[in-house]
């Protein structure tokens, strides 16, 4: 037995969270992307409810453009932990005529994926979906509450949101609303990483630098992939690479980096003078990108 | 892992609110060449021969296109020694639930004060919602020095108006300081003005920096409110049952004789668990999950406690409320009232009085409008367990949900 339990502030206050969660709503569903944030939440869950399993599924909006990387351990993490995953695809949604593809340069589902996913919460009628979006990422969602109340439409009421005091959460909803729970919402992505090396988490390989096919373009590193737009005269060339942030594909840029261990990247961002979403081609569209993809339902 | 102190900063885009910001993220290295590239090409496209931090802080288009802070903004930073979080609320009467909301979470509060204006109407709502929601430490922020020629005379008679306002407040354990600034250039906010050798205090983040943790977070009774119970149900732990939730207020140890409420079943702790780990003690602030010696009926709702430091047990409770709702609060409405995790209905019996955030005194009142603040008396359906806001801010503070619309409606202050 260990002797006196020394508090990590942010930690508990997610276990927190998470047990709000689970005890305020009848179907919570944890977003997960595999990117390093929902790898984190699902670390966290664990904690929250061991011994017993953790009691909601995942749900994957998979842009078919992911990383295979990502995919691959996606599927060793549900394996390994007897999660129950749900996977909806962005594909089928165009399949059926819900959404058009977008084309030309910037060609992306990021945008496309809010359809799919507000889809699937119809579909499993989830009232509550869990994601890993942190105040410190972007402005807009510098703004955002723990506890985030959305519309029939999925849509955030931006300049209307419930008053969150202490720590008490308020779920109460009426029925074909949802709430947009984010745990990690005070983390930095320095405390992310932190947690990550502290905990000695897996994550997927892209996060740590490799070689690989890419071109340049607006000054950011695009990946190759055939699915990527990608003009004549960008040339694809091989470069020792790593990604900070995991999106898709179409939507994520990668950094120069010799990180190969967690604790050269977490090193490695203590010393960056880039922020994360620098390298998020979404975000690049423009100085309202997420408050305005937030309105329409985003997570 | 480091500490994390969380400050509360009101006032409007004018008095520098953003400027202040902007200045402590840039001199502790917090703001990415990616943000600054940003804010420069916005203040440069405003006409600006500075740097306007305001584009870092209001984050929402409504606030950019008025050039005015709407809802709280949750902006982080950290130096060797801590980490921080800045709860930056807007200073308006408008937004004066939002100011509650921004300060619930808050250990210090920084109080803008335009050194050409001096006190203000403004000020007095500021620091009175800092009495009211008893944040130990404020910081008496005295902006724009360089436009006073950095005088000493009009710093000390605005640090004496505040200490007139300051002897009407209630809550005499806060800690008051003042320091002059010139937040344009950085002078006071990280270094040293060298403008002001008359000022012989900290600077912002100096002050900041030597906060002790154990001074400035809550202190009280062990209260641990039941979010919910783990029951495994597996072979392995198959006769588990742990009481989830977080510790607030004093450390827990195996072995001590605890109460839970409201059964005023005793029994005794005898084991501490932290994810697959067991512990010996825990401290306030870790969601852990506990076992008792004694099999006896424990749901969310209800609260553990020292055996021998039981809260109050009550079905009527006295408290100001912060009406955060369009709907106005009328005498005989009904609300669900929600303290921690334990929810019951309650009724509102009596308004006592709204009380004038200038000092100026409690009026009587039938009802509350949206951004006042009164005194009031609720029945509830079933008892709470609860300690005044003044002894246990946690355990003594609640929300007020309407059944209608779910909305938060109010907070209240146990008295």
């Amino acid at each position: 037995m260990k002797n006196r339990l020394q508090t990590n502030a942010l930690e508990s206050e997610a276990i927190y969270i998470f047990r709000e969660v689970i005890a305020q709503f009848d179907k919570p569903v944890l977003l997960f992307s595999g990117g390093k944030d929902s790898i984190t939440l699902v670390r966290l869950a664990q904690k929250a409810f061991f011994p017993a399993k953790i009691p909601f599924p995942l749900l994957h909006i998979d842009t078919g453009h992911n990383f295979p990387e990502t995919i691959t351990f996606r599927d060793e993490l549900v394996a390994e932990l007897g999660l129950e995953l749900i996977v909806r695809n962005v594909q089928q949604t165009i399949d059926a005529g819900k959404v058009i593809e977008e084309s030309g340069r910037y060609a992306s589902r990021n945008t496309l994926q809010t359809t799919t996913l507000l889809d699937a919460i119809e579909e499993f009628k989830f009232d509550a979906c869990i994601g890993g979006a942190r105040r410190d990422e972007e402005k807009a969602r510098a703004k955002e509450r723990i506890f985030s109340v959305r519309d029939d439409f999925g849509q955030w009421d931006e300049k209307n949101q419930r008053p969150e005091l202490f720590d008490i959460l308020n779920g109460k909803i009426e029925n074909g609303q949802n709430v947009r729970v984010f745990p990690i919402s005070n983390w930095t992505e320095l405390d992310v990483w932190s947690y990550i090396e502290a905990e000695h988490m897996a994550i997927p390989s892209i996060y740590f630098s490799h070689l690989r096919k890419v071109f340049m373009r607006d000054g950011l590193i695009w990946s190759h992939a055939d699915f990527v737009y990608q003009e004549k005269e960008e040339i694809t060339e091989e470069r020792m690479v790593r990604f900070r942030t995991v999106g898709d594909m179409t939507c994520t840029a990668a950094v120069e980096s010799e990180a190969h261990t967690l604790q050269e990247v977490v090193n490695e961002i203590r010393q960056s003078t880039i922020s994360e979403r620098g390298a998020r081609i979404d975000d690049k569209r423009s100085e309202a990108a997420m408050e305005k993809r937030k309105q329409q339902g985003y997570f | 892992m480091m500490d994390v102190i969380k400050i509360a900063t009101a006032g409007s885009v004018d008095d520098g609110k953003s400027t202040l910001i902007g200045r402590l993220l840039y001199d502790t290295q917090s703001l990415t060449t990616d943000k600054l590239e940003a804010i420069e090409k916005s203040s440069k496209q405003k006409g600006y021969d500075y740097l306007d931090f305001s584009l870092a802080t209001d984050g929402l288009v409504a606030e950019r296109e008025q050039g005015i802070t709407i809802d709280v903004a949750h902006i982080y930073f950290s130096t060797a020694k801590k980490s921080y979080i800045i709860a930056d609320s807007p200073g308006h009467v408008e937004y004066t639930r939002n100011m509650v909301t921004g300060a619930s979470t808050s250990q210090v509060s920084i109080i803008l004060i335009d050194a050409r204006k001096g006190v203000i109407e403004q000020t007095y709502r500021h620091f009175f919602i800092n009495n009211l929601l008893r944040i130990k430490e404020v910081i008496v922020a005295i902006n724009k020095m360089d436009l006073v020629d950095y005088s000493e005379e009009v710093f000390n008679k605005i640090r004496s108006d505040f200490q007139a306002l300051n002897a009407k407040s209630t809550f005499k354990e806060q800690t008051v300081n003042y320091i002059p600034l010139s937040a344009i250039n950085g002078g006071n906010i990280v270094t040293k003005s060298e403008n002001m050798p008359w000022y012989e205090g900290p600077s912002i983040l100096d002050y900041l920096e030597n906060l002790k943790a154990a001074d400035v977070f809550e202190k009280g009774q062990f209260r641990f409110p039941i979010q919910t119970v783990i029951r495994p149900k597996t072979s392995e732990y198959h006769d588990f049952r742990g009481y989830a939730g977080k510790i607030y207020g004093d450390d827990i140890s195996v072995g001590d004789k605890v109460c839970v409420l409201p059964s005023l079943n005793e029994s005794r702790i005898t084991k501490i668990h932290f994810f697959d780990q067991e512990y010996e003690s825990a401290e306030a602030g870790s969601s852990i999950s506990i076992e008792l010696a004694d099999d006896i009926n424990v749901t969310r709702g209800d609260m553990i406690v020292k055996a021998t430091e039981l809260p109050k047990i009550d079905k009527e409770i006295h408290a100001i409320v912060c009406w955060m709702d369009n709907k106005k609060l009328v005498i005989g409405a009904k609300y669900m009232l929600q303290h921690h995790s334990n929810r019951v209905l309650g009724k509102v019996e009596n308004i006592l009085n709204t009380i004038a955030t200038d000092y100026s005194g409690s009026s009587p009142a039938s009802e509350l409008a949206l951004n006042e603040i009164g005194e009031v008396v609720i029945k509830l359906s079933k008892a709470i367990y609860f300690d005044k806001y003044e002894e246990h801010k946690s355990n003594g503070s609640f929300i007020l949900i309407d059944v209608a619309t779910n909305t938060t409606a109010a907070v209240g202050f146990i008295q």
